[in-house]
């Protein structure tokens, strides 16, 4: 299984996001030392390749216009290591902005973005994680997966995917022209011309550049976990969102003016930062503006890090709770029963054989927020849960998106070299490839889907 | 009443593209063989267009030539008219397409299956397809019963089908030749899940009722390049095809009458290909295109009949000969059969593995339309495919699987087998993520040696095959050596071509490089240059000027060919695997993928469930 493994370099950042005053950006693989070296350089001049394990330099971090930010570079050496590969760990002054700009020089220097639960698979097949441990190994995959997955349809509507997918469209419909052309050389496709070809390959190249030039993964990624509170109608959620941002009205942000949905706070609750939402009540019903508004929730919930779902101990669970109950095991979640204060007339035992995690409170008198605490620093402690996997989506759709510029500048290149268009059509594939990346969509179904519904080919 | 009818290794039922190669694949690799055909008379029949080859699919017969299968030397044999399409596009799009003589073609296969030995030719009805022991029972109309190991199904059209023309509708074969009507009963009770596709043709016009003087004539190329690297006598170019479009009568014609269509009426329930859309269906879904191009193309050279390709129609026969009148040439046209769609069962794929068996039903094997595409060569390289690993499988040597990366033969089954189909399915180049090395000239290079492990490549083919092999590398290698100095005549050359000249001597190799300089061009200068095969040539030059492309796809191959070397096991139950995703459990245990490769090319199973199986498979 190895060789699956080891042929690349990995790098994500491996501390919980907006708390603690120190951050770690950690690379694993056979070029950690040599990537590292090529950005940072050491107060005594000394550079990493020059030390053994178990040691670390103080230096600073540089990209291509100057230093960023003053850092400890720790070398672990193969097999010593989490990973059992090459492991570089730099640890610098936490703030999220400078964190995530260091992982993006790392991963401009040669690094990948490492996929969901990339480190413990590879410390699983070098043999650094018992055998026995193996199911959990593959739970924790699994929930990163699912993470990752979650953050991947968050930003799935951010401004950086919609640039993309403008981008993507067009090198398809390109490409399915390109396809047509060769694939029904007798229908009466139009001639693709080099010159409409290159045209709308600067295009494409131009988009993208600006793109990568202006995007700021800094500003891209909310600071937190991103939580919603949902729950039907009147059980509490206003309660518990004032309450809890009453009461902790603590903000951490390093980065000024990010935008956030009106009902947004930001909440410390024990280590874990909170991007706290408010939603409407998850009722069915008939009104169309309800209905548009439980819609949103619902989409929501497919992208959300954490939901805290609220049920009613006072009445007796409905089919709105109901549904509820399936959120539970869909997404990391705990049933937070309010109104414990009141008569309980909910079926408990129903809600406990659902959900793995559950406190009882009482918004209203404040009674169990220490547990409801607890509750979210023990599971967002705990190892499966990613609350890094919005900036590596991030990450990797902006690595996605430069190594795309990079095949589509080929493909321009090689239009201007004058080799045959089958050759630039490859090109222009790889490039639609890189931007699908991140929805695990393929290429060449997409362009023969467009072939189909675009030319009136066939005998 | 019944009887006893034998036992032998391989039955194969029907007789089409993919039959054939399945049967003579099977009989060769020494397996006694039966074919059953519902009609003696409809062997190797083209029921469609009178050519074979095209785009992609000329890539297709080229493979198939080349692992020791049939099509390509027929072809050759019955060839009217042959053309490498898309020159000047570039090599991976290269593709040769022939016009053939349908009867010929049909004869020519018949007698190839008489005269070979292990295969017997059996006009029956495949009534039943049922369970023996290890074995497989089956039974004929007549209450033949007979006993096999292995049985390749390859029913085409005929299973259940059904013929629409207007509002006409009766169970019918192609060219009015008789359904299997009973089979699809019985392969639904052994648990296949059948779906219905639809296609459709044209109709045929008689010749001396054509008008062709005002009609763009196409011709073959010359010199004719054949499909097979065993035909020497390059056969010549016999017939010219012509050029017709529709207009606006046609249009109105046909938009007039859309409510008698069957596809518009409802009566048609099957799905039919995206990429073969009848007349009616691109005047409606193309409105805004003011005319549509029609081939008119001989069906063989002792036949007046003539192929309307680009105007198959299940409009009644009335409209259709109105709306043809309409066209160009074809004012007063004499249709001598009338255009028809027609409706069959066919299996899901994603129930077979590469080696197209069935994974729940060892020893059962599909091939062809019956797994949901389209076309001869597509169903000929599955007939091909299927009939080796049924006779490797009796024979208990290990039954081959094509990759992605060697052929575009691997590339169908894959595409079948592990993305499924929701409508007939027709290869296409833009299908190959790996185009630039799965070229029609290097098929041989990529297959031959397969075929010839296999069994299927004579001793004689093999050293021709090596011996061309020895020329290619050794050209290549006085390519490398051979250094041109630079003196008048060879930088007027040079010049001419527009690029720059050189100051101090040069590999012949870095000259060719260059995208303005070709072997041809570089004759004069090259005077060391031994007389070979032109296809040496072309393979050189490809190589080397498309050397930076070809080996970025070798890099990801390698990559691909990692992950495909790590097998699953057969039989897993992945619901059983807690980490993967619902989506993926359920599409893993649907597809049963044989490796993890192919694992991850179901769409449904992320990066994340690849890590989990690399997990597990690790314990």
């Amino acid at each position: 299984m190895n060789d699956l493994i080891n042929r690349t370099t990995i790098a994500a950042i491996s501390t919980p996001m907006g708390t603690g005053g120190i951050s770690v950006i950690r690379i694993s693989g056979s070029k950690a030392v040599e990537i590292a070296d090529s950005i940072f350089r050491s107060a005594g001049g000394k550079s990493l390749s020059q030390l053994s394990g178990y040691s670390a330099l103080f230096g600073k971090i540089f990209d291509g216009a100057g230093p960023i930010d003053e850092a400890v570079v720790t070398v672990f050496r193969a097999p010593h290591s989490y990973t059992g590969e090459d492991v570089v760990e730099i640890s610098c002054h936490g703030g999220m902005y400078v964190t995530n700009r260091i992982l993006r020089i790392v991963l401009n220097s040669g690094a990948e973005a490492a996929q969901a639960g990339e480190f413990t698979q590879r410390a699983f097949l070098n043999g650094k994680i018992d055998l026995t441990e193996s199911e959990a190994v593959m739970d924790i995959i699994s929930a990163k997966g699912r993470a990752a997955a979650r953050s991947a349809l968050n930003i799935k509507e951010g401004r950086l995917s919609r640039e993309i997918e403008r981008v993507r469209s067009l090198l398809v419909d390109e490409a399915a022209h390109l396809s047509a052309w060769a694939d029904y050389p007798e229908e009466d496709i139009p001639e693709v011309s080099s010159s409409t070809l290159e045209q709308n390959l600067n295009k494409a190249f131009d988009s993208l550049s600006k793109l990568l030039r202006s995007y700021d993964s800094g500003k891209a990624v909310k600071q937190g976990i991103d939580t919603l509170i949902i729950g039907k109608p009147n059980v509490g959620k206003s309660t518990l969102m004032n309450f809890l941002a009453g009461t902790q009205k603590s903000i951490v942000t390093d980065i000024p003016g990010t935008t956030r949905d009106m009902i947004e706070e930001t909440v410390v609750m024990g280590s874990a930062v909170l991007i706290l939402s408010d939603t409407a009540g998850m009722r069915e019903t008939d009104d169309p503006v309800e209905q548009i508004g439980v819609e949103m929730v619902r989409r929501r919930l497919k992208s959300c890090a954490l939901a805290l779902v609220m049920f009613d101990a006072s009445r007796p669970l409905d089919k709105n709770d109901l549904e509820l109950l399936e959120v539970l095991s869909d997404t990391p979640s705990i049933a937070v029963i309010n109104k414990t204060d009141l008569e309980i007339l909910a079926d408990i035992n129903k809600i406990k054989q659902s959900a793995s995690r559950f406190v009882y409170i009482s918004a209203e008198t404040g009674e169990g927020i220490d547990n409801l605490i607890g509750a979210v620093e023990e599971l967002t402690g705990a190892a499966e849960f990613d609350e890094n996997a919005a900036v590596l989506s991030n990450e990797r759709q902006y690595q996605c998106a430069s190594k795309a510029a990079d095949s589509v500048k080929e493909a321009l290149m090689a239009v201007s070299s004058g080799i045959t268009l089958d050759a630039v059509t490859v090109l222009i594939e790889e490039a639609i490839q890189y931007l699908l990346e991140l929805t695990g969509e393929r290429a060449s179904e997409e362009i023969v889907h467009s072939v189909f519904s675009k030319f009136c080919v066939g005998k | 009443m019944s009887y006893f009818a034998g036992e032998y290794d391989i039955a194969v039922i029907g007789a089409g593209h993919a039959g054939i190669e399945a049967a003579l694949a099977g009989a060769r690799l020494g397996c006694r063989t039966v074919v059953f055909t519902i009609n003696m008379d409809a062997v190797g029949n083209c029921p469609c267009n009178p050519s074979i080859g095209g785009t992609a699919k000329g890539h297709l017969v080229r493979e198939i030539d080349a692992l020791g299968g049939e099509m390509g030397k027929t072809a050759d044999e019955c060839m009217l008219q042959m053309r490498m399409l898309n020159r000047g596009k570039g090599p991976a799009v290269h593709s040769l397409r022939a016009q053939i003589d349908r009867r010929k073609y049909s004869e020519v296969m018949k007698h190839k299956l008489e005269i070979q030995k292990n295969l017997e030719l059996h006009q029956a009805e495949v009534v039943a397809v049922k369970k023996d022991g290890e074995k497989w029972q089956l039974e004929t109309r007549m209450g033949a019963l007979y006993r096999f190991s292995a049985v390749i199904i390859a029913t085409g059209t005929y299973l259940g089908g059904r013929i629409f023309v207007g509002e006409v509708s009766y169970e019918s074969g192609p060219d009015g030749i008789f359904p299997a009507t009973f089979l699809g009963q019985s392969l639904k009770d052994l648990g296949l899940s059948l779906r219905r596709f639809k296609t459709g043709t044209p109709a045929r016009v008689l010749r001396s009722s054509i008008d062709f003087s005002e009609l763009e004539e196409q011709c073959g190329d010359e010199p004719v390049v054949p499909f097979s690297y065993d035909t020497v006598d390059l056969p010549e170019n016999k017939v010219t095809c012509h050029i017709s479009w529709t207009n606006d009568k046609t249009k109105q014609i046909i938009l007039d009458n859309i409510s008698r269509s069957p596809l518009y009426s409802g009566m048609i329930h099957g799905v039919g290909p995206r990429y073969c859309p009848s007349i009616e269906d691109k005047i409606v879904r193309f409105a805004d295109k003011p005319r549509h191009q029609l081939f008119i193309e001989p069906c063989g050279e002792n036949t007046e009949e003539m192929y309307l390709q680009g105007m198959s129609s299940s409009l009644p026969e009335e409209v259709q000969l109105q709306f043809y009148h309409s066209i160009k040439g074809l004012e007063n046209a004499v249709m001598m059969r009338c255009a028809y769609a027609i409706e069959y069962d066919c299996v899901d794929p994603l129930q077979m593995n590469n080696t197209l068996e069935f994974i729940d039903h060892p020893g059962l094997y599909g091939a062809g339309q019956f797994n949901g595409s389209s076309g001869y060569e597509e169903a000929a390289a599955q007939g091909l495919v299927a009939g080796i690993n049924a006779a490797l499988k009796i024979k208990g040597r290990e039954q081959i699987v094509l990759d992605r990366a060697g052929s575009y033969i691997g590339t169908l089954i894959d595409d079948l087998v592990t993305k499924g189909v929701n409508d007939p399915y027709r290869m296409m180049t833009s299908r190959s993520e790996y185009r630039l090395i799965l070229r029609q000239d290097n098929a041989d290079e990529r297959l031959t040696p397969i075929g010839r492990r296999i069994g299927l490549i004579s001793d004689e083919r093999y050293d021709r095959f090596l011996k061309k092999q020895q020329l290619k590398s050794q050209e290549l290698n006085r390519l490398k050596t051979t250094v041109i100095a630079p003196n008048d005549k060879v930088n007027e050359l040079i010049v001419s071509r527009e690029t720059s000249p050189i100051t101090t001597g040069v590999r012949l190799i870095d000259l060719m490089k260059r995208p303005q300089l070709s072997y041809e061009a570089l004759k004069e200068i090259d005077h060391t240059r031994p007389d070979l095969d032109p296809n040496i040539f072309e393979q050189i030059e490809i190589e080397v000027k498309y050397e930076g492309y070809i080996s970025k796809q070798l890099a990801q191959v390698e990559q691909m060919r990692r992950m495909e070397s790590k097998p699953l096991p057969a039989d897993m139950d992945y619901t059983t695997i807690s980490g993967l995703r619902l989506e993926a459990q359920e599409k893993l245990n649907k597809v049963h993928p044989t490796n993890l490769g192919q694992a991850s090319r179901i769409s449904g199973v992320s990066p994340a469930d690849i890590g989990v199986l690399v997990i597990w498979l690790s314990r």
